[in-house]
């Protein structure tokens, strides 16, 4: 099989990406290390998203709730003294699938506005939770004093070492997602996405492979969750707000919603431009002030008028669903 | 029992509010099918006109006034520049692009009035407290927002059932294509909606004022309880919202106040201390839940 234009830019990509360590210590600029490891823990939240909204059709808007489960997983384990990253990560992953079950158990029954009014509920029941508990410091949050341990095998603290562990762990993970949705299990997510009747009608229970799909998905955002927490060694319910939900659905949109690489072009693409809003600095102070209002009007005409997102650049005039 | 009362009263207060707020946002949901997250932006405009108002022409009366004919222009020059494009589409480009509108709207109060609170008086004669009974004093200015509050709902009952807009709107909420279908024009029943349903946010955003902080961002506060209520009410239905804020608001104030001292009389003090305002916090999201898994429509769904 050729490999279409769009995987050979995939790869191009994750080659790129294998080489920011050394590029960003050749020119001496290891925040460049940070805000591209950062994109990539964002890219694994919004693929496992995608496997939900993309393919599965299930416009959830309370998937911040897996990075948090994943976050305070990891944070929680932290406080009380264990440190070992096997069973922080396994914790991680395992709490997010159990709370996107209950969650999904109950949601998925629904669909249209009441999916997406029950899904972000059910994350801002678990985010008020996190504010109110004082032992793991409310809503300012805790300090997270050591990361992951993986005694022997790698040390997160070096963060040349903790890119390459995300880095192994997006190209894994947008794998897995590519190998799930043109498998049979995937075949029918997609299917009940664009008519449930005939899906129905065909011999498939939609309600079981969605709920897995559902689970799956807040199984890879828990571990993004780690991740993310290990990444800014601090742990906060900020991680479950509601706007972060928005932020990860938009990356989706933006990168091409339904394809394998959009989430990884989607989460660089927001963040590079909330970096570059911020702090660039040949934009006027005006606009570092109030970059969010710039940052609304590109979400307002992205969704407007670009519909497909970049990787619709790439697909040209063909159309397909398929990733 | 005063402590009890006093309590409900709250509650109330808190209910009629969010009635306010579902109103408008349960129409448009359920006539033009459109998830619009920015309503609570409407909430804040109201809110900061009213505060910017009574400072600017000293009367409490008119800045009111002035502040609902804003939120209103502010309400109906949104639908036309933006919402009116999203009718027709998914529901995701809707939350994604309203999500946008609450950035922007955000954004530019923070920079007219900056990003702190700030401070929303109330006139004198609004300032006292009215013994409604012996021994309970209770905020003249929150049995106003309660007073206020039930008058709206009385007027909009009207209007839907005993007027021929209330007939168009209801009609709307069942099938709007037949309604299209029937020679209406939709477009423009559409803006009045919306227009109706944006004054009421700003009427609610203007009584809110000098309780709550008037800051960037109050809006998405008040907008996800205000989701709840629908939910709970039923989409599209009036009688649904009311209900449903009625309900929310009591559970809300009253999980808030008395959870903890219930929870400490079954278990001991300090699991109830730790445990008390997490779950009261998380209450309404378990009426959600629990109200979605019973009835998926809500309380009283609007279309068979």
């Amino acid at each position: 099989m050729k490999p279409s234009p769009r995987t050979l830019v995939l790869f191009a990509v994750l080659a790129l990406l294998a080489a920011v360590p050394t590029l960003a210590a050749a020119f001496n600029q290891p925040f460049y290390l940070d805000l591209f490891r950062r994109i990539m823990i964002f890219a694994i939240a919004a693929a496992s998203l995608n496997l939900i909204l993309g393919y599965g059709g299930m416009v959830s808007f309370g998937h911040a709730a897996y990075l948090g489960i994943g976050a305070y997983a990891v944070g929680v384990l932290a406080h009380h003294g264990i440190h070992n990253g096997w069973l922080q990560w396994a914790v991680a992953i395992g709490g997010s699938a159990l709370v996107a079950l209950v969650i999904g158990a109950v949601s998925i029954r629904t669909s249209g506005i009441y999916f997406i009014m029950i899904t972000l509920a059910f994350t801002q029941m678990l985010y008020y939770m996190g504010i109110s508990i004082e032992e793991y410091g409310g809503d300012d949050g805790i300090r997270v004093a050591k990361l992951s341990q993986f005694e022997g095998l790698i040390d997160l603290a070096n963060p040349t070492a903790f890119y390459y562990v995300v880095l192994a762990l997006l190209a894994v993970v947008l794998l897995l997602v590519h190998r799930l949705v043109n498998s049979r299990f995937g075949m029918v997510i997609r299917a009940a996405k664009s008519n449930d009747a005939r899906t129905r009608a065909i011999g498939f229970s939609p309600y079981p492979y969605r709920l897995a799909a559902f689970v799956i998905a807040g199984a890879i955002c828990g571990l993004a969750g780690a991740l993310l927490v290990n990444q800014t060694a601090y742990l906060t319910p900020e991680f479950m707000n509601w706007t972060r939900s928005g932020e990860l659905m938009f990356m989706v949109i933006l990168g091409g919603i339904g394809t394998t690489a959009g989430p990884l072009f989607g989460a660089a693409a927001l963040l590079l431009l909330e970096d570059l809003l911020q702090g660039w600095s040949l934009l006027p102070k005006l606009v570092h002030n109030f970059w969010q209002f710039y940052l609304g009007i590109v979400l307002v005409l992205v969704v407007l008028f670009a519909k497909r997102g970049l990787a619709g650049l790439l697909r040209g005039s063909k159309d397909g669903a398929d990733g | 029992m005063i402590l009890i009362i006093e309590q409900i009263l709250n509650g109330l207060q808190l209910g009629v509010m969010l009635f306010l707020m579902a109103a408008g946002l349960t129409l448009v949901f359920g006539i033009m099918n459109l998830v619009n997250l920015a309503h609570g932006a409407l909430y804040m405009v109201g809110a900061y006109l009213a505060t910017y108002f009574f400072q600017a022409t000293g009367s409490f009366v008119l800045g009111v006034a002035l502040a609902l004919a804003g939120t209103l222009a502010v309400g109906i020059l949104t639908e036309l520049v933006a919402l009116r494009t999203l009718y027709e589409r998914d529901h995701l480009d809707q939350v994604l692009a309203t999500f946008g509108l609450i950035l922007i709207f955000n954004e530019l109060i923070a920079m007219l009035w900056g990003r702190a609170a700030i401070y929303s008086a109330l006139p004198e004669y609004l300032q006292g407290h009215l013994e409604i009974a012996a021994g309970l004093r209770y905020p003249l200015y929150r049995l106003l927002i309660i007073v206020v509050g039930l008058a709206v709902a009385a007027a909009l009952w009207y209007v839907v059932v005993r007027t021929r807009l209330g007939m168009l709107i209801r009609a709307g909420a069942s099938n709007r294509t037949m309604v299209a279908a029937l020679g209406i024009n939709i477009r423009l029943l559409y803006t009045v909606v919306f227009g109706f349903g944006a004054a009421l946010a700003g009427l609610a955003g203007i009584m809110a004022g000098p309780i709550y902080a008037v800051q960037p961002g109050m809006g998405e506060l008040v907008l996800i309880q205000v989701f709840v209520v629908i939910v709970v009410g039923g989409i599209g239905s009036i009688r649904g919202a009311l209900a449903g804020a009625l309900i929310v608001g009591l559970v809300d104030t009253l999980g808030r106040a008395f959870l903890k001292p219930f929870l400490a009389t079954v278990t001991t003090p300090s699991a109830a201390d730790a445990a008390g305002p997490a779950l009261a916090s998380m209450l309404i999201y378990l009426l959600m839940a629990v109200v979605l898994a019973l009835r998926p429509e809500g309380l009283f769904a609007s279309r068979g």
